[in-house]
């Protein structure tokens, strides 16, 4: 294994430097996307405000630039309050293990060229596995808090991600065949011979697929039924706050990272771009994720919410079957051409 | 590997998988269910006659063999799932069962035992052995508003399941000793080099053995094969106590006397223990049952019993006279449970000892074929149990093990007392209460069939033995 | 230190799988048995099959458990709280298993490994365990591979049949 190479190469120096290298780097993506994280959300607020016609937080900071910063600050100190009848220890390791699933996804994700904490050659199953293991959070959270619309909102929110899951995986199955790889560099690299160095024309129904289970897979909206306010008040987290909540919360926002950040690299190209821009290797990644993010935001602002027996059937009669069919035209294609 | 020579070899198995498909298609727009009962029995057919055009060799890097060890025992598994088929129509009718996928789960169950028959590799024994499994984990447990069926389906299922742990742990050791999962392989590393003795050996050989004895269900595992039989349909129990069981017994002779038959002393030597255990425990439990689904039950456990006999005798003659007792078994078995099935009405249930009482008055017919049928299970002739009991011996005795076979001659004088009390208490009783019977065309036919062959077959027994003795030639 | 991490792994899953079978609540038992995947995935990674470890979690961990989760949640937990957890017989069964283990234990010690085959981890390592996984799968095993595929048709009917409404007239 790759990996256990790494840790445990000959040479106690050689060992270290490996270590502290795979350490700094850690930390600098970790660092990166939290951040990104924070203002994602301001800039959900601003872009929703701006589509809803109002000017979305203006008030701390010039156009409520350091809204993040005191939103984070407010949910660091505010009381961790704990249902008197919640399973404990579930209760409290159900956000970590949301958060966690969210950012070792993180971990073999290339931001560009060369730039990657773990070049595995299973990266894409990787990710499978790792954002498989998200449910666990939310089902537990939902399960442990010992309320009815927690639980409500764990049961409809992994029956949600599981249904979702399987086209997802399916709709990459046409990347795979056509770059012959799971290694994520490997999959960017595959791309540059294709119109815009993008696996987007030829896999055009693997990328509807996948962008349509990536919002119901992070729970957005208008897949959003697990944490439906109307409804449910907030799901799975109604009974988490403070910083519990705040892990949620940013464990939200990482899954839709790590969303926009596979469909950039596995359809839009990665890191390359129709011109290089010097200094900064990873411009068009953030670029693209950027604009992926966005489209998030654009879907919510502008469609009304699901109902459940309709999300189930698009997600096993519509998308499903489409990316089968979506394989079974790439492995025509691939044997013809 | 040439792969269209390949898939020319598995044909039957091909034709088998496309009209079960069909089905599963064709039963979405067919209202009357009878109608997918006779595109399975076409099926059935269209196979049989494809297995006995089919030409022999090894296919797929050798995961499939096709011989006419093979091709015997695919004719036993059509032959029960034919007479299956025929004695469900009625049944599943008055059970309000009777849904498409009765007949589909059947259909995929016999390809899992033709897999099972032609596997070359455990690898591929053990798909089919699973593929059969499932199917009949589902088809026990059927009537999903019975309870015990329920219990039928669950107990099958978890010991199931925990026989097929105990293969996949022999397989693996097997592997990890041998470096190959192929039988004819395994056997080639083992004679040339000389690990005989070796305890880990001997553990993965146990481990097989126990796996076996749950799906053939000999004794010590045959505890959920009474409250499985009893609980399931009764013509999905006629179908698991014949089909599933040859099935078990041709994996286990391809096992044992291929992959281990270097190691024929030491598996004989749990095995004959084993046969003689089951035989004792089959017979004598079943004298003191009262519900006749039972009462077959524990008999099949003993016929278990005779049938390894032949795998212990081993050589062709062994083998032989196995496979002969497996038809004969087949035609014997279904018949009674199809006089079974026809006890089965609206009003009630007749699976008990004491509904067979006087039926000889109200049913002369029903009744003289359930005679001829309890007479072959007994193995008496001129019956076509005599003949299957009497090559089976015949070969045991051969072997060197004349004793064995007087062991099993005492056992099958214990079973004439619970098989003849049914024939008595049919014929010797006056009926206490009106009885009246679910003939249908099917059963009709599937008896007409089964007392055919156990006649003739008692009669004239040079057909099947000559048929299986040419199916081993090239085993 | 491959010795080390084996033994590790190995008395994790031996521990965690004790766990699941004694824990009282069910959901515990699942939790532990997510631990148990993870490790048995750590197996296969010090096996060099890094595809079987990715997929042990995707399918295990990430499916079946999930559904596992979601039974229980349905059930009435506070009523299998209190309900006995063994029947009378417990003894004998742990009596079993560890004659079980003895046996094992005593013959597997003769275990002498067989010849060994031509996919070793040199051409693993240069071809990455999920591409030789698909060519054996593919070539050699291609018929109890298409064989699974009914095996898997065989359970979803399986699973429709059990589980849906019927009418009874």
């Amino acid at each position: 294994m790759n990996f256990l190479n790494m840790y445990f190469s000959p040479g106690t120096i050689d060992l270290f430097i490996n270590i502290a290298i795979i350490v700094i780097k850690i930390a600098v993506v970790v660092g990166v996307v939290m951040l990104h994280v924070a203002y994602a959300t301001y800039f959900e607020r601003k872009v929703i405000g701006h589509m809803q016609v109002r000017l979305g937080p203006m008030r701390v900071g010039p156009h409520g630039i350091l809204q993040p910063i005191a939103d984070g600050i407010k949910l660091f100190f505010k009381e961790d309050i704990i249902p008197a009848n919640a399973d404990k220890p579930i209760f409290y390791i159900a956000p970590v293990i949301a958060l966690v699933s969210a950012l070792s996804s993180l971990a073999v994700l290339p931001f560009f060229e060369g730039f990657v904490i773990a070049n595995i050659n299973i990266g894409l199953l990787f990710i499978f596995a790792m954002s498989s293991l998200g449910t666990y959070g939310i089902i537990m959270a939902g399960w442990a808090s010992n309320s009815k619309y927690s639980f409500l909102g764990g049961l409809r929110s992994s029956a949600q991600v599981i249904s979702y899951e399987i086209s997802m995986g399916l709709s990459l199955v046409g990347v795979m065949m056509l770059a012959g790889s799971l290694n994520l560099t490997e999959i960017v690299k595959a791309q540059e011979s294709y119109p815009l160095g993008m696996f987007l024309f030829p896999q055009i129904i693997g990328f509807f697929v996948f962008m349509l289970s990536a919002i119901a897979e992070t729970n957005r909206a208008p897949f959003d039924l697990p944490e439906a306010e109307s409804e449910l008040v907030a799901g799975y987290f109604v009974e988490y706050s403070g910083m519990r909540f705040a892990l949620f919360f940013a464990a939200e926002y990482i899954g839709m990272i790590i969303m926009s950040s596979i469909a950039t690299v596995c359809f839009l190209g990665g890191w390359n771009g129709p011109f290089d821009i010097p200094y900064v290797p990873f411009a068009w990644f953030l670029v693209k994720v950027y604009f992926l993010i966005f489209f998030y935001y654009w879907v919510r602002a502008t469609l009304p919410r699901y109902r459940y027996d309709h999300l189930m059937a698009l997600g096993w009669k519509v998308l499903i079957p489409l990316s089968l069919l979506n394989i079974l035209i790439t492995g025509i294609v691939k044997v013809l051409l | 590997m040439n792969i269209q020579l390949s898939a020319m070899m598995i044909m039957p198995e091909i034709i088998m998988t496309v009209l079960a498909l069909a089905i599963v298609v064709v039963d979405l727009f067919v209202k009357r269910k009878d109608i997918v009962a006779l595109l399975s029995l076409i099926t059935a057919g269209v196979v049989a006659y494809a297995t006995l055009n089919g030409s022999s060799g090894e296919a797929f890097s050798a995961m499939y063999i096709a011989d006419g060890y093979s091709v015997f025992f695919k004719l036993v598994f059509i032959i029960s799932l034919i007479l299956t088929i025929l004695i469900s129509v009625k049944y599943i009718e008055i059970e309000e069962i009777n849904l498409g996928e009765y007949y589909t789960l059947m259909l995929f169950a016999t390809l899992g035992m033709m897999v099972m028959a032609s596997a070359g590799d455990i690898i591929s024994l053990y798909i089919g052995l699973e593929l059969m499994a499932l199917s009949l984990y589902t088809l026990a447990g059927f009537m999903t508003h019975n309870t015990k069926s329920n219990e039928a389906a669950l107990k099958y299922f978890l010991l199931g399941a925990f026989a097929s742990a105990l293969l996949l742990y022999g397989t693996s050791l097997i592997y990890g000793i041998t470096g190959t999962t192929n039988l004819k392989a395994i056997a080639a590393y083992l004679s040339v080099h000389g690990v005989a003795g070796n305890p880990a050996l001997m553990f993965s050989l146990i481990l097989f053995i126990a796996a076996f004895s749950f799906k053939i269900a000999a004794v010590p595992f045959h505890m959920w094969a009474p409250d499985v039989y009893e609980g399931a349909p009764t013509s999905v129990t006629a179908f698991m106590s014949v089909g599933p069981k040859a099935a078990g017994f041709a994996a286990m002779g391809r096992v044992f006397l291929i992959a281990f038959g270097s190691l024929q002393l030491n598996w004989a030597a749990i095995l004959i223990p084993v046969a003689i255990l089951t035989m004792a425990v089959g017979n004598v439990m079943a004298l003191t049952q009262t519900n006749i689904k039972r009462m077959l039950a524990y008999s099949s456990v003993a016929h278990a019993g005779y049938a390894l006999m032949g795998i212990i005798a081993g050589g062709s003659e062994g083998v032989a006279g196995m496979m002969n007792y497996l038809m004969i078994y087949a035609f014997m078995n279904m018949g009674a449970f199809a006089v079974v099935i026809m006890l089965n009405t609206k009003e009630s249930k007749g699976d008990q000892i004491t509904d067979y009482i006087g039926l000889a008055k109200s049913h002369p017919f029903a009744s003289i074929l359930m005679l001829i049928f309890m007479f072959s299970l007994t193995g008496i002739p001129p019956t076509a149990g005599f003949i299957g009991k009497f090559y089976i011996f015949m070969a045991v005795v051969k072997a060197g093990y004349a004793w064995f076979a007087a062991v099993a001659v005492i056992f099958s004088v214990i079973s004439a007392y619970f098989y003849l009390r049914i024939v008595m208490l049919m014929y010797m009783m006056e009926p206490t209460a009106e009885l009246s019977l679910s003939t249908s065309t099917g059963t009709g036919l599937a008896l007409l069939i089964a007392a055919l062959a156990v006649i003739s077959i008692g009669v004239l027994p040079s057909g099947v033995i000559s048929l299986a003795r040419a199916a081993i030639a090239g085993f | 230190m491959g010795g080390v991490i084996f033994g590790y792994l190995a008395g994790v899953i031996i521990l965690l799988s004790i766990l699941v079978i004694t824990v009282k609540n069910p959901v515990h038992s699942v939790m532990f048995m997510l631990l148990m995947f993870f490790h048995i995935a750590g197996l296969y990674l010090t096996l060099n099959a890094e595809f079987l470890a990715a997929v042990q979690i995707i399918v295990y961990a990430g499916a079946i458990l999930v559904l596992f989760l979601f039974v229980i949640l349905l059930l009435n937990l506070k009523d299998e709280l209190r309900m006995k957890r063994t029947t009378w017989s417990w003894p004998l069964g742990v009596a079993a298993a560890g004659a079980l283990f003895i046996a094992a234990f005593l013959s597997l010690r003769s275990f002498v490994p067989g010849t060994k085959g031509v996919i070793t981890t040199a051409v693993i390592k240069a071809e990455t365990n999920t591409k030789v996984l698909g060519r054996i799968l593919f070539t050699e095993y291609l018929f109890p591979f298409e064989v699974v595929s009914l095996v898997l048709l065989v359970a979803l009917i399986g699973a429709i049949v059990l589980a849906k409404k019927r009418q009874r007239s």
